[in-house]
C-alpha cells in the first residue's frame, strides 16, 4: 500500500530530515510513528500525500509513484490531518470546514450533508456547526481537522499528533472510530509522542530517531525495550515501567496483566 | 501570600450560548505549583486568558468578577502590564511566532523590558539551552519541527523571567524525553527562585507528583481542587474521562485509596508499596 524505498530528503544541505528511509506498510494495518522532536515523522508523512516529493529514492502509494501525481490527485486516496490544526482550518463554520472537501469530490448534496453531521456527532461538535473554527478550544479545533479528514473517507489516513489536547474520554473514541475504520480495510497511520496512547490502542509501531528508521515491530515488543526507547528520545509508558518497578518476569503494557501480577505481589507480601 | 486571587469570576464569550466560565473562586499563594485539568472544551485555556487580561480587555463577552494578578486588578490594567508579571504560552504557540530567526524570537520579550543588551543576550542564550535547542538560533520559526516551535516558546517565557508561569498544554508536542525535561525544568524554577507555576495539562501522570495543587474544571465550574492524590483518588474524577495515571488506576483496581489509605502517583511508589518496601 505504502512503499518507501531508499527515500532521502533534506530541507537545507547537509542535514538530512530523512536519510535511507524503507518502509513497507502493507494493506489494512494500525500502526504508530514514533520518534525524538526533529525525527522525521512529518516530513514522512508529507511524502505519502506527494506534499513532499523524496530528493532521492522512491515513494510509491498503491503502486504509483508519488512523482508522477500531484497533491490533488492524491488527495481523495490519502487523508492527511497536520500537526497543527490552524494550518488546515480556513472555512467560516464548522459545518462548512466539513462540507468543504466533500462538495470539491463533487459528492451530492444530501451525501454531503450525511456526512457531515455523521462527522460532527463522531466528534462531538454538533452543538458547534455555525461557529467559526477559530472560536472552539484547543482540542475541539483538532477534532475538527480530524472530522474534516475523515468525513471524505480516505482509503490512507495519516494522523500528525491527533491525541493532543484530547482528554482520556476523546482519546478512547477516536481510537475505537480508528480501530472501527481499519477493522474495515484501512490504512492508518498516527504520528505520536503520546506512549500511553500507542500502549493503550496500536498494535505496530515504526520508530524514527535523525531521519531514519531504527525499529519495526509489535507495540508490546518495542515499548517495553528500554534501551530502544531511550535511542530516541522516548520514555516508556507507565504500565512497562511498573512491570520494571515490580520486577515482572516480562514486561507488558497489558493493564490487566499487571493488575493480577500485582494483586498476587500483595497477596504475597501480607502472608 | 496570595499573588493570584479569582473572586466569583463568570465569563462568557460573545454569543457564547452559555457561561464559559461559572463562578470560580481560587487563589494562588506565591511559590506555589497549580496544576489544571479537565475534560477538552471545559474552560482551561478561557481561565488561562483570564488571568493575563486577554479576557476580558482583547476578548470582550460578559464578564464578572475579579482577578488579581500580583496586585495588579486585570480589567484596569493592560495586558503588556500584566504580562510582565505572569508570563503565559499559549496552548499553539506557533501562532504566536513572528520574528525571522529563532533567537529574535527569544530576545523579543527581553529587549521590551528595555534590559541592557548583554543581559537581553545572556537570557536568550541561558533559555534556548535550558531547552535543549541552542543549536537551531538561526532558523526561522517557520522551518523547524512542531515539537521545536513549542521549545521556542517556552524559551521566550523563561527569558521574561516573570513571577508567574503560566502554561496552556506546554508538552502537548514536545517527545517524552523533551517533556519531562522542561516539566523538570519548571519544577526547579518552583523549588529554587520561588516561581508560581500555573500549567494546565491532560498528562497528568507527567505533572501530578510535582504539583501542590490539582485543580478539575468541568463546564467552566471549579470542580474539585485540592492536594494532586487527593484529587486523583476521587470517585468524582473517575466519571469524567480525565486522564488518570496507570499507577493509581492499578492501585485503584487492588483498593489501596480506600482500604489502606495510601495513595501512590507514581509507578515508583505504587512498587514501593506493593512490595512492602519504604513508603
Ligand atoms: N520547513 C522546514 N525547513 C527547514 N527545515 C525543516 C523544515 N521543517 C522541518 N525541518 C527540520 O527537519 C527536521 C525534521 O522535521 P520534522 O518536522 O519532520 O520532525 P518531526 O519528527 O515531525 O518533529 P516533531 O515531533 O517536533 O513534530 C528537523 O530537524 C526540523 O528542524
Ligand atoms: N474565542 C471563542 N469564542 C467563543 N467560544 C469560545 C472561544 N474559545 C473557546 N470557546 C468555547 O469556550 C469553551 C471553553 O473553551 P476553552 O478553550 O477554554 O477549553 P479548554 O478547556 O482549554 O479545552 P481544550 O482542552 O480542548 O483546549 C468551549 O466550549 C469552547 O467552544
Ligand atoms: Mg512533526
Ligand atoms: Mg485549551
Amino acid at each position: 500500500m505504502i512503499l518507501f524505498e531508499d527515500v532521502s530528503y533534506s530541507y537545507s544541505p547537509g542535514r538530512y530530515a530523512l536519510e535511507h528511509v524503507n518502509l513497507d506498510i502493507g494493506g489494512a494495518e494500525l500502526v504508530a510513528i514514533l520518534g525524538e522532536n526533529g525525527a522525521g515523522k512529518t516530513t514522512l508523512v508529507k511524502h505519502i500525500n506527494g506534499l513532499l516529493k523524496p530528493q532521492s529514492g522512491r515513494v510509491t502509494v498503491s503502486g504509483a509513484d508519488t512523482k508522477n501525481s500531484t497533491v490533488a490527485a492524491l488527495a481523495r486516496k490519502v487523508g492527511l490531518v497536520f500537526q497543527n490544526p490552524d494550518h488546515q482550518l480556513f472555512a467560516e463554520t464548522v459545518e462548512k470546514e466539513l462540507a468543504f472537501a466533500l462538495v470539491n469530490f463533487a459528492m451530492p448534496p444530501d451525501e454531503v450533508s450525511r456526512r457531515v453531521d455523521w462527522a460532527m456527532k463522531e466528534f462531538e461538535l454538533t452543538q458547534y456547526r455555525d461557529r467559526p473554527p477559530f472560536m472552539l478550544s484547543g482540542g475541539e479545533r483538532k477534532r475538527l481537522a480530524l472530522a474534516s479528514v475523515l468525513c471524505y473517507d480516505p482509503q490512507i489516513l495519516i494522523l500528525d499528533e491527533p491525541t493532543t489536547g484530547q482528554d482520556s474520554r476523546q482519546k478512547i473514541r477516536l481510537a475505537s472510530l480508528l480501530k472501527r475504520l481499519n477493522g474495515e480495510g484501512k490504512t492508518v497511520l498516527v504520528v505520536t509522542h503520546d506512549m500511553e496512547f500507542v500502549a493503550d490502542f496500536i498494535p505496530k509501531v515504526v520508530m524514527l530517531s535523525k531521519g531514519r528508521v531504527i525499529a519495526e515491530g509489535s507495540a508490546e515488543e518495542i515499548l517495553t525495550n528500554r534501551e530502544l526507547l531511550m535511542g530516541a528520545s522516548l520514555l516508556p509508558p507507565q504500565l512497562a515501567e511498573l512491570s520494571w518497578d515490580l520486577a515482572l518476569q516480562r514486561p507488558t503494557i497489558d493493564l490487566e496483566q499487571v493488575v493480577s501480577a500485582a494483586s498476587k505481589l500483595v497477596g504475597g507480601s501480607q502472608r | 501570600m496570595a499573588i493570584i486571587e479569582v473572586q466569583g469570576l463568570s465569563y462568557s464569550y460573545p454569543d457564547s450560548p452559555k457561561p464559559n466560565i461559572l463562578d470560580v473562586n481560587l487563589t494562588v499563594d506565591e511559590g506555589e505549583f497549580v496544576l489544571i485539568t479537565g475534560p477538552s472544551g471545559c474552560g482551561k485555556t478561557t481561565l488561562c486568558r483570564c488571568l493575563n487580561g486577554l479576557i476580558p480587555n482583547s476578548y470582550g463577552g460578559a464578564f464578572s468578577g475579579r482577578v488579581v494578578v500580583d496586585g495588579l486588578l486585570t480589567t484596569e490594567h493592560p495586558v503588556y502590564e500584566i504580562a510582565q508579571r505572569l508570563g503565559l504560552v499559549f496552548q499553539n504557540p506557533e501562532n504566536e511566532l513572528f520574528c525571522t530567526t529563532v533567537e529574535r524570537e527569544v530576545a523579543f520579550g527581553p529587549e521590551n523590558l528595555a534590559l541592557p543588551r548583554g543581559e537581553v543576550r545572556s537570557r536568550a542564550e541561558e533559555a534556548l539551552g535550558v531547552v535543549g535547542i541552542s543549536h537551531l538560533w538561526d532558523k526561522s520559526p517557520e522551518e523547524i519541527s512542531g515539537g521545536e516551535q513549542q521549545k521556542v516558546a517556552i524559551a521566550a517565557l523563561l527569558a521574561m523571567k516573570p513571577r508567574v508561569l503560566v502554561l496552556d498544554e506546554p508538552t502537548a508536542n514536545l517527545d517524552p524525553l523533551s517533556a519531562r525535561s522542561v516539566l523538570n525544568i519548571l519544577a526547579k524554577l518552583n523549588t529554587e527562585s520561588g516561581v508560581t507555576i500555573i500549567l494546565v495539562e491532560h498528562r497528568l501522570e507527567m505533572v501530578a507528583h510535582m504539583a501542590d495543587r490539582c485543580a478539575v474544571l468541568d463546564d467552566g465550574k471549579l470542580l474539585l481542587i485540592g492536594e494532586p492524590d487527593e484529587v486523583l483518588y476521587s470517585e468524582a474524577v473517575d466519571r469524567m474521562g480525565i486522564g488518570i495515571p496507570k499507577a493509581v488506576k492499578v492501585a485503584k483496581r487492588l483498593s489501596f485509596g480506600s482500604k489502606s489509605g495510601k495513595k501512590p502517583l507514581s509507578s515508583r511508589d505504587l512498587a514501593d508499596i506493593i512490595r512492602g518496601g519504604k513508603q
